[in-house]
């Protein structure tokens, strides 16, 4: 789960991790206007996206009073920024910056462990500062049981090239941060630029912050920050029913059980030469209520020509997942996509067998992977001339 | 013969539960020695669907059943001492079943059961060995099955799997099976970041292992391992035949597709996606499959059945 700037700051602002003076979130030009007056000086104006490159796309305004805040979130609230739309921008008084640095900490797959990574260039993308000039980026594995000291901090920012000037203070900063990552079951605390100020202050200017979403249940606090407005109303259905969904930019529905088994029929949709319009994994022992649940979610997107259904009957016997499926569509009524339903495993030859004597007129039985999926393109093609 | 799970297998269930008990009660059934179940509360009764005494502790599972293999199936906050509490007991191959467990626990867990080394890497000798979390444990056909894995699908044979995605590798051991060949032992690491076994860890057993002819390990988007497997694959084993699977193809950068650890992180650079993965395992000589099916008729081919 991904947090806003204005939330991450908040939230760095609880464990004691210096960062900009507190500000506001409009939603409005108009509120903008109040928050730069209340500011009493020069703001910053930023657009609150969970994507990055907002810099660059003019998602980010120093205004030297009010009026020239109200006019910066007019042109920020609404705009586009990576394919995410702005719908709220922070107000925060301006900082006097003198130097910018890089600094995160991150969960890493590859350690097993964590990862603080840190840069004497900060405000660019870490990724292109570490290709071109690794020699300016350090990355140091920290094992859980251990965590951080101050005396190890210290000596990652010196080698990082932090100035005798920020280093003590960027040091200690980085010893709260790791303290508060753990705390908060975050998986990344990244801080780009970290600022020293004109006046000597080392402090967060930005906060990019994501947190675990399987620790959600013991941070009810975040979990409450979860941000259900912004989701597309399929996948926030989709989370009430606690499947697994996420919504792709093609018009073929695919459901089935098993992360791994949804990805692999999606690749072979592309293959197909189709394109699939989500992913859905209707979970191991797919229940006749969860297939329902499903299918419906995956049939009332008015995107969706055809869907493709694969499941492999491993404990669940593929002739009582038959039955769901013609229960599920029994009790949705008239649908106008047809159904391309593949069943293998225990029991696939009588899953199969039940389908076809039903007789359904939206449903196709199918025995292999590639032939249902060519099947599903030929409906959706089909579907989408008419 | 196979590995880490066989006929000398005794299983003692944390978490037993309606979905414990029940998968329990196949393991049991498919001929795997469930010994006894654990519970901190119900220590001293019997587990009435198994037949098995209930212990307050792994340990006394240990020491009066002679447990040597735990099946964890307790809810994702638990799972962590639970994990933590098996290993200390002394329990040799623990099987984590569970999911959504935070990835800061295990995380812990990894490092307290394997300590780290002065260059990072982690001491796994002597040490327990952890499977999963989030994975649908392991099974040596015709000898014992610990998880959910459906026992009817395969039957003993020379080919080891290992996978991060369990309906996948039901579908490649299903199709092996309509072709004849069988499986030595399978084993689902699990879907998540932090698991305690990678396909490393499996793929070493299976190579050491005399009845096992050749590899089928599944991989998906995420992460880098599939090339580290590949590089370690091409210079130990570069005889034995192996084949790869790798899912996610179309996975746009950025989303997390169901499994915790199958994201492309944003920009796709980095070798984390599919199509990466693909190309470096077949610069490496690993023949890779264009879906499941074609995955399974792969192995065939190269064992030349």
């Amino acid at each position: 789960m991904d947090l806003y700037e204005h939330q991450g700051k908040d939230l760095f602002r609880r464990y004691g991790v210096p960062t900009t003076p507190p500000g506001g979130v409009a939603t409005t030009s108009g509120e903008a206007e109040a928050l730069a007056r209340d500011a009493g000086g020069p703001a910053v104006v930023k657009a609150q996206v969970l994507t990055g490159g907002r810099g660059k796309a003019g998602g980010v305004t120093l205004a030297d009073g009010p009026d020239q805040a109200r006019d910066a979130a007019a042109a920020m609230l609404g705009m586009d920024i990576s394919g995410h739309t702005v719908g709220r921008v922070l107000v925060e008084p301006a900082s006097d910056i003198d130097d910018e640095y890089y600094l995160s900490i991150l969960t890493d797959r590859v350690s097993k462990g964590y990862k603080v990574i840190a840069s004497v260039e900060g405000g660019v993308d870490i990724e292109t500062v570490n290709r071109e000039q690794p020699e300016k980026v350090v990355q140091v594995d920290l094992d859980p049981t251990v965590g951080l000291d101050r005396r190890r901090a210290l000596d990652i920012v010196e080698r990082a090239g932090l100035p005798p000037a920020a280093a003590d203070q960027a040091a200690d900063l980085l010893v709260t941060l790791q303290e508060g990552f753990v705390d908060a079951d975050a998986t990344l605390f990244e801080i780009n630029p970290l600022a020293l100020t004109t006046d000597g202050r080392v402090i967060a200017l930005d906060a990019k912050v994501s947190i675990d979403s399987s620790a959600l249940f013991r941070q009810p606090e975040l979990a409450e920050l979860a941000d259900t407005s912004a989701d597309d109303p399929l996948e926030a259905r989709a989370k009430e029913h606690g499947l697994q969904y996420v919504k792709l930019d093609g018009d073929i529905g695919v459901l089935g059980n098993g992360a791994g088994r949804v990805m692999a029929t999606l690749d072979v949709v592309s293959e197909a030469g189709g394109r699939p319009a989500d992913f859905l994994d209707v979970g191991g022992g797919a229940a006749a209520e969860t297939m329902a649940a499903s299918l419906s979610l995956v049939l009332s997107d008015e995107r969706v020509t055809s869907v493709l259904v694969n499941i492999f009957g491993g404990i669940t016997r593929c002739d009582l997942i038959a039955e769901g499926v013609l229960d599920a569509l029994g009790e949705l009524g008239d649908v106008p996509q047809r159904l391309v339903v593949r069943l293998d495993g225990t029991n696939a030859e009588e899953g199969r067998r039940i389908l076809s004597e039903a007789g359904h007129p939206n449903v196709e039985p199918a025995e292999k992977m590639l032939d249902a999926a060519r099947r599903a393109v030929e409906l959706a093609g089909r579907r989408s001339q008419t | 013969m196979s590995i880490l799970i066989d006929e000398g297998t005794r299983v003692v269930v944390q978490g037993i539960g309606r979905q414990g008990t029940f998968h329990a009660r196949r393991n049991a059934g498919y001929g795997t020695r469930v010994v006894a179940g654990a519970h901190p509360r119900k220590g001293g009764t019997t587990w009435e669907e198994l037949d098995v005494p209930v212990y307050a502790k792994v340990s006394e599972a240990v020491s009066a059943e002679g447990a040597n293999t735990s099946m964890i199936m307790v809810p994702a906050p638990f799972t962590k001492d639970a994990i933590l509490e098996a290993a200390d007991a002394g329990v040799g191959t623990i099987v984590c079943i569970t999911e959504g467990v935070p990835v800061h626990d295990m995380a812990e867990v990894y490092n307290t059961l394997y300590p780290r080394r002065a260059d990072g890497g982690h001491d796994k000798r002597g040490r327990p060995v952890l499977i999963g979390p989030n994975c649908p444990g392991a099974i040596s056909p015709g000898k014992a099955n610990v998880g959910i894995i459906p026992g009817e699908i395969t039957v003993p044979g020379d080919v080891g799997l290992v996978s991060r995605s369990g309906t996948l590798t039901y579908q490649i051991m299903h199709e092996l099976h309509l072709a004849g060949v069988g499986v030595s032992t399978c084993v689902g690491i699990g879907g998540d970041p932090v698991v305690g076994s990678d396909f490393l860890d499996v793929i070493e057993r299976l190579a050491e292992d005399p009845d096992t002819a050749g590899v089928v390990f599944v991989g998906e988007i995420g992460g880098t391992e599939e090339q580290r497997v590949g590089r370690w694959i091409a210079e130990h084993i570069p005889d034995t035949p192996v084949v790869a699977y790798v899912a996610g193809f179309s996975a746009p950068p950025g989303r997390q597709m169901g499994h915790a650890g199958a994201i492309v992180k944003e920009g796709g650079g980095g070798g984390e996606t599919a199509a990466d993965k693909k190309a470096e395992l077949e610069e490496l000589g690993i023949a890779v499959g264009t879906n499941p099916s074609h995955t399974a008729e792969l192995m065939i081919e190269r064992l030349d059945r």
